[in-house]
Parts: structure tokens; C-alpha cells; sequence
């Protein structure tokens, strides 16, 4: 297990002060002005080097990404724009960074826009955070006040964030539609290319970055990048929040390695899954767009983005849903796909149309009232929403559905065999509908 | 994607501006944003009118709006009705908003959901009373805490049938109710304690003290037992506090 002291989040569950003062005692804001003072070049390689892949989902190596910023500003400002609209069921990590210690959040983002020349940065919190947002604001306030940020501020770099609240659309964590909610409109992706270190928010070169993984880049410079890549395995590198939901005794947000065995994980901190490890069926690994992983699979699981790969689905937001053999697992994913129904933004007649479709389908499957021929149909539509939409959010949906169809078929067609050995004309009731 | 409209016209009322204080509000909102780039503030005052009106947005507010960021109506009305969180209907004066997505499902929801109907009605119908309505939302983003609803401001985890009854009950009576997780536990930290972060030496520079100190001014040591620090702003000011902090409907 990753000992307390290589721990970046220290301040995880609340119990000590989140302002300045408190944070201060942590360590934060410790020497950022000689970390700045290092320049743009040494910070963007101790990123890299540091191996730091983002924290939002996709696992892109975050230096890489601050590295196809301009090196000049052509007349344009640069922007950073922080992601924190998290709403991928079963994440709540950010949450616990905004309202528990913002200020790591705060000195990183005056790093990363450093790093890049944006003298502006927007923090994009979801609307539901309300009383994160209230904590986040009042940091914001304090490192404006101690002059740690703003104009002329001790660290020589003139720096603004400026906090803006999103109203409750999942879409607009991805990362073009953020920004286009950023400008005032309905948050539809838009078309790549060009990309956002381009052709951004305001049409200036921006940068999206997720919460944790701008949270963690004043440690990645003050202790090393060697230090952080000293843990967890090479290409997934450094220290993770993970965040343990469903079917385990004690669910929990947790800091812990990079790679960390599934098993480990909810013995050590969640206190095992409910009615023991042979009571588990299957675990989503990263957040419901990822494939789940059935139970016979997990006991070789290594929590990271290679780990999960190996079996064909992958770490996302690390968001561990665990679900144990009481769970009606078609009727788990007709739900996931309910969600996806409702959160499509409506623009890619493949997600607008499919995704209804899908979810109609599996609500059918859930009671068996389906065909054993529309399994194959099912996991066919998958793979034409599937690369056919202008956002990975099509990918999200279809890929859950896939890993169901994958591992549990037996599950349906013995659903569907059952209906059909005693039909009733009345569907049943479903609660989520 | 789901099919908003506004209210009934019938429902509608006949005009609604800024008070004195929110138009304030309004233009510090929208100086934060670049210049001709005011639009971007559209999302916290249409926020803030929903607020004013009493927690739904009607027609005219979207337009005041919309003339206030010197938006053309139409781009005013296609924000309103694309995010959830604004409410093109009256709702009651405690509005629950009851996650039904898969992880508070497996902590069980549906017996929430249940629960819902039997005591408050329909989703997104007011109570007799006027003080309830509820409706079933997607992911709140608190998933090692479900199930989970949001009450107007507050997040309420940790739900049981029984606690939620009673929370209900005491909103609906006008009793104080906390927010937070319902069992004992320290928010997301697992319950009987937290697995990580007991090293002591982890805080050997002191908590931080007291929660919600001020910020630190350039004459405070950082670390306890250090000379404080040199000089490094001019005059600092006492942080402001976010206005909405003491805002509780």
C-alpha cells in the first residue's frame, strides 16, 4: 500500500482546515516562486518526465498536451481551462479536491499556466457542486488576497481564475463542448480539427485539463518527477484517487498507487465486496463508459491504464463500481444506457437516435420480452454508433453495452428463455423509468 | 436528449427584471469575462434569475437575460432548455433531486424513488403543501456516497428509506436538517474511519487550525515556530466570502 507520505492528498476527507492557512501547513504553496522560476521549459519536461497521464478519462499524457501549446502568442491570449464538470457515474474525486483542498488545485492551475503563457485560467465546475463551488470561490478569493494570484502578484506571472458553473448537462465535461458552454451556448462538441491548443475557447489556443491532474502537478514539481514516477509500473506512473462505489462494505474515495491489484484495493480500504470476494460478479473499472470486467477476471486486475487494457476495458476516471451476484446485471446496463439517453446532446443522429434505441432494447433483454437474434443486432448498432459520432461520448455508451454482451450473454439468453417459457402480456414495471 | 419546453403560458408571469442587487451581481459577473465576450455569463444569471424567481425560470426571465448579454432571445432559449438544472416549471419550495443512476441503484435508490411517489406524487408535481416536489436526476457526482439526493443547495448522502423519511418529514415541518452523509462517517472517508492519511507526522506543521480561518497574511509565519515570512504583497485584504455561502432556501 502507498505510505501516508507519498500522498498528495492530504486533506482528502475534510477533517483539517481547506483554506489558505491549513494548506499552508500541508505544504502547498511552498516555493512555487522558484518553481516558476525554473521557466516554462523545465516545468513542461518535469511533467513529462514525471510520466503524469490525465485524469479526466482518456489517460493522455498531460506534458504532451501543455507542449502543443505555441511557444509565442501570436497576438491571442492563451487560456487553461480546468475541467472540473464531473458527472461520469460513480466519479467523485474532483469533488473532494474543490471542497477539501482547493488550494492544490489553485497553486496547479498558476503552474500550468505558467507553463503554457495562459494568463488566464477558467475553472468549469459542474452546477450541482454548489457548496464545492462555495469552497473553491473562497480559495480562489484567498490566494487573490494573499496577492499569491492576480495582477502583480509575488510570483511575478499575472494570473486569473475566474470559477464558472455549468447547469447540469454531462456533456459539457467533454472537452470542445465545455468550452462552447464556456462561450455562452448549448455545450455541443464541436468538429476536430482544429484543436482546442489552436483554436480554443474565444478561437485562442486553449488547454482542457482535468481537476486531478492539474491538482497534482505543484507535488510532481516540488518533490520531483522521479519521485512520482517511482510509483506504480512504467506508462502508468504516480499516485491515484480511486473512487469505490456499489456492492463493497464500506464504499470510499481513496488516494492510493498507480497499478494497485482490484482485490487489494477493496480489501485494504473498502473492507472487501459485500458477502465476501466470491459473491462478486463483475466491477465497472473506470466509470460507467468503460466495458465491465467479469468477476473471474478481477482477481488478476491491476488498477491502471495498462492493467485494465489487458482485459479489454480501461482505468477512466478510476471509478471502481462493484457489483456483487444480487445484481440484475442487464437491468444495470439498461440504466447506464438510460443515462447516456438522456445526456446526448442531440447533434449525431448515430448517438441521438442510437442511444434511445439501445436503452429500449436492453430494457426488453432486462425482462426477456427480446429475441435471441437481437443480441447480435444489439452488439452490430453498437459498433455503428460506435467512431461514428464527433464526440467519444457515442464510444462511452456503446462500449458498456458491448462488455455486457461480451461476458454475460448467457445471461440474456437465459432471461429471454425463461420469458419465453412463460410469457405475460404485461411488462413488468421498471422503477428507473 | 430530452424534450424541455417552458411553462404554460397560462402560468407564465406577465414580466420579471433584476432586483437592484442581482443587476449589481450581474454586471461584476459579466466584467469577468473578455471584452464582447459577455454572453459566457449567460449560465450563472440565468442561475441567479431562477433563484430570484423563486426557483423556476420563466419565459421573461430568460428574455431579460438575453437583452442584459445582448443576446439575440432565441440563443438565451436554447441554453435554458438544453442544461437540466434549470427548472421551465414551478417546483416546491424543498426540490429533491433524487439520483437514479446505476451506482445508487446498486445502494438502492429504487426503494428512494418508491418512496417519492408514495409521499410527495408524481415527479416534478408540487405537494399539496407547497413545500415538496421531486424528480429523478442522472449522476450527482457523490457515488461512494449512495444513495444520494440534492435538496435545493445541499447534498444529502448516505440515504436510507427511514432517514429519508424523516428528512423529508423536517423540511416539509421547517425543521433544520443536515446535509452531508446520514450515517456516521466522515464524508467520503469509509465508514469507521478512514484506511489512509493517519500519520501523524503527515501534520506536523500544525492542521491548520480552526476551519474557515482567515487567509494567511504576509506577517504570519507559514510554518509554526519560523520567523514570518518577508514582506511579499503590498496590503493584503481579508478574503471575501463566496455571496451565496449564507444563501439557504
Amino acid at each position: 500500500m502507498l505510505a501516508d507520505k507519498d500522498r498528495i492528498f492530504k486533506n482528502l476527507y475534510g477533517l483539517y482546515d481547506w483554506g489558505l492557512k491549513g494548506a499552508r501547513a500541508r505544504g502547498a504553496w511552498d516555493g512555487t516562486k522558484a518553481i516558476l522560476e525554473k521557466g516554462r521549459d523545465w516545468i513542461i519536461n518535469e511533467v513529462k518526465a514525471s510520466g503524469l497521464r490525465g485524469r479526466g478519462g482518456a489517460g493522455f499524457p498531460t506534458g504532451l498536451k501543455w507542449s502543443f501549446m505555441p511557444k509565442q502568442s501570436d497576438g491571442r491570449p492563451h487560456y487553461l481551462v480546468v475541467n472540473a464538470d464531473e458527472s461520469e457515474p460513480g466519479t467523485c474525486k474532483d469533488r473532494e479536491i474543490m471542497r477539501h483542498d482547493p488550494h492544490l488545485l489553485v497553486e496547479g492551475c498558476l503552474i500550468a499556466g505558467f507553463a503554457m503563457g495562459a494568463h488566464t485560467c477558467f475553472i468549469y465546475i459542474r452546477g450541482e457542486f454548489i457548496r464545492e463551488r462555495e469552497h473553491l470561490q473562497a480559495a480562489v478569493d484567498q490566494a487573490y488576497a494573499a496577492n499569491l494570484i492576480g495582477k502583480n502578484n509575488v510570483h511575478g506571472f499575472d494570473f486569473d481564475i475566474i470559477v464558472h458553473h455549468g447547469a447540469g448537462a454531462y456533456i459539457c465535461g467533454e472537452e470542445t463542448a465545455l468550452l462552447e458552454s464556456l462561450e455562452g451556448k448549448k455545450g455541443q462538441p464541436r468538429l476536430k480539427p482544429p484543436f482546442p491548443a489552436n483554436v480554443g475557447l474565444y478561437g485562442c489556443p486553449t488547454t482542457v485539463n482535468n481537476v486531478e491532474s492539474i491538482a497534482v502537478v505543484p507535488d510532481i514539481a516540488r518533490r520531483g518527477a522521479a519521485w512520482f514516477a517511482g510509483i506504480g509500473r512504467p506508462n502508468n506512473t504516480g499516485t491515484k484517487l480511486f473512487c469505490i462505489s456499489g456492492h463493497v462494505e464500506k464504499p470510499c474515495t481513496v488516494e492510493d498507487a498507480m497499478g494497485v491489484p482490484l482485490r487489494e484495493l477493496l480489501d485494504t480500504h473498502c473492507g472487501g465486496v459485500r458477502g465476501g470476494w466470491s459473491n462478486l460478479l463483475a466491477v465497472i473499472p473506470g466509470g460507467s463508459s468503460m466495458p465491465l470486467i467479469p468477476a473471474h477476471d478481477c482477481e488478476r486486475l491491476l488498477m491502471d491504464f495498462d492493467g485494465t487494457r489487458e482485459f479489454k476495458s480501461a482505468l477512466g476516471t478510476a471509478a471502481v463500481i462493484v457489483m456483487d451476484k444480487s445484481t440484475d446485471i442487464i437491468r444495470a446496463m439498461a440504466r447506464i444506457s438510460y443515462f447516456y439517453k438522456h445526456e446526448s446532446c442531440g447533434q449525431c443522429t448515430p448517438c441521438r437516435e442510437g442511444m434511445g434505441w439501445m436503452w429500449r432494447v436492453l430494457s426488453r433483454m432486462a425482462e426477456g420480452r427480446a429475441h435471441k437474434r437481437e443480441i447480435d443486432m444489439l452488439m452490430e448498432v453498437t459498433t455503428q454508433i460506435e467512431g461514428h459520432t464527433i464526440c467519444a461520448f457515442g464510444d462511452g455508451a456503446a462500449w458498456p453495452v458491448q462488455g455486457l454482451i461480451r461476458h454475460f450473454r448467457h445471461e440474456i439468453e437465459r432471461r429471454i428463455d425463461d420469458y419465453s417459457a412463460n410469457p405475460h402480456p404485461e411488462p413488468v414495471r421498471v422503477a428507473a423509468e | 436528449m430530452s424534450v424541455r419546453r417552458l411553462a404554460d403560458a397560462a402560468i407564465q408571469p406577465k414580466s420579471f427584471a433584476f432586483t437592484v442587487e442581482n443587476l449589481d451581481w450581474a454586471k461584476g459577473e459579466i466584467a469577468k469575462y473578455p471584452e464582447g465576450r459577455q454572453a459566457s455569463a449567460i449560465l450563472a444569471l440565468l442561475w441567479r434569475a431562477q433563484e430570484q424567481a423563486g426557483g423556476w425560470l420563466p419565459q421573461k426571465a430568460i428574455e431579460h437575460v438575453a437583452d442584459l448579454l445582448g443576446m439575440a432571445k432565441i440563443r438565451a432559449l436554447e441554453v435554458a432548455t438544453f442544461y437540466t438544472m434549470f427548472n421551465l416549471a414551478p417546483v416546491g419550495q424543498f426540490h429533491v433531486q433524487l439520483c437514479g443512476t446505476t451506482p445508487c441503484v446498486l445502494r438502492g435508490a429504487d426503494k428512494l424513488i418508491k418512496l417519492c411517489h408514495d409521499t410527495i406524487g408524481e415527479p416534478l408535481q408540487i405537494s399539496g403543501d407547497g413545500k415538496l416536489s421531486w424528480v429523478e436526476v442522472e449522476c450527482l457526482g457523490a457515488c461512494v456516497n449512495a444513495p444520494v439526493a440534492q435538496i435545493n443547495y445541499d447534498y444529502y448522502e448516505d440515504l436510507t428509506p427511514e432517514n429519508f423519511t424523516k428528512i423529508l418529514a423536517d423540511l416539509a415541518a421547517g425543521k433544520e436538517v443536515k446535509p452531508g452523509p446520514q450515517v456516521a462517517r466522515q464524508f467520503s472517508a469509509p465508514s469507521g474511519g478512514p484506511t489512509t492519511l493517519t500519520d501523524p507526522a503527515l501534520y506536523a506543521h500544525g492542521n491548520g487550525g480552526p476551519l474557515h480561518d482567515p487567509a494567511l497574511r504576509d506577517a504570519d509565519a507559514k510554518w509554526p515556530g519560523e520567523p514570518a515570512n518577508v514582506r511579499e504583497a503590498a496590503v493584503p485584504k481579508s478574503p471575501v466570502g463566496d455571496s451565496s455561502a449564507n444563501r439557504r432556501s
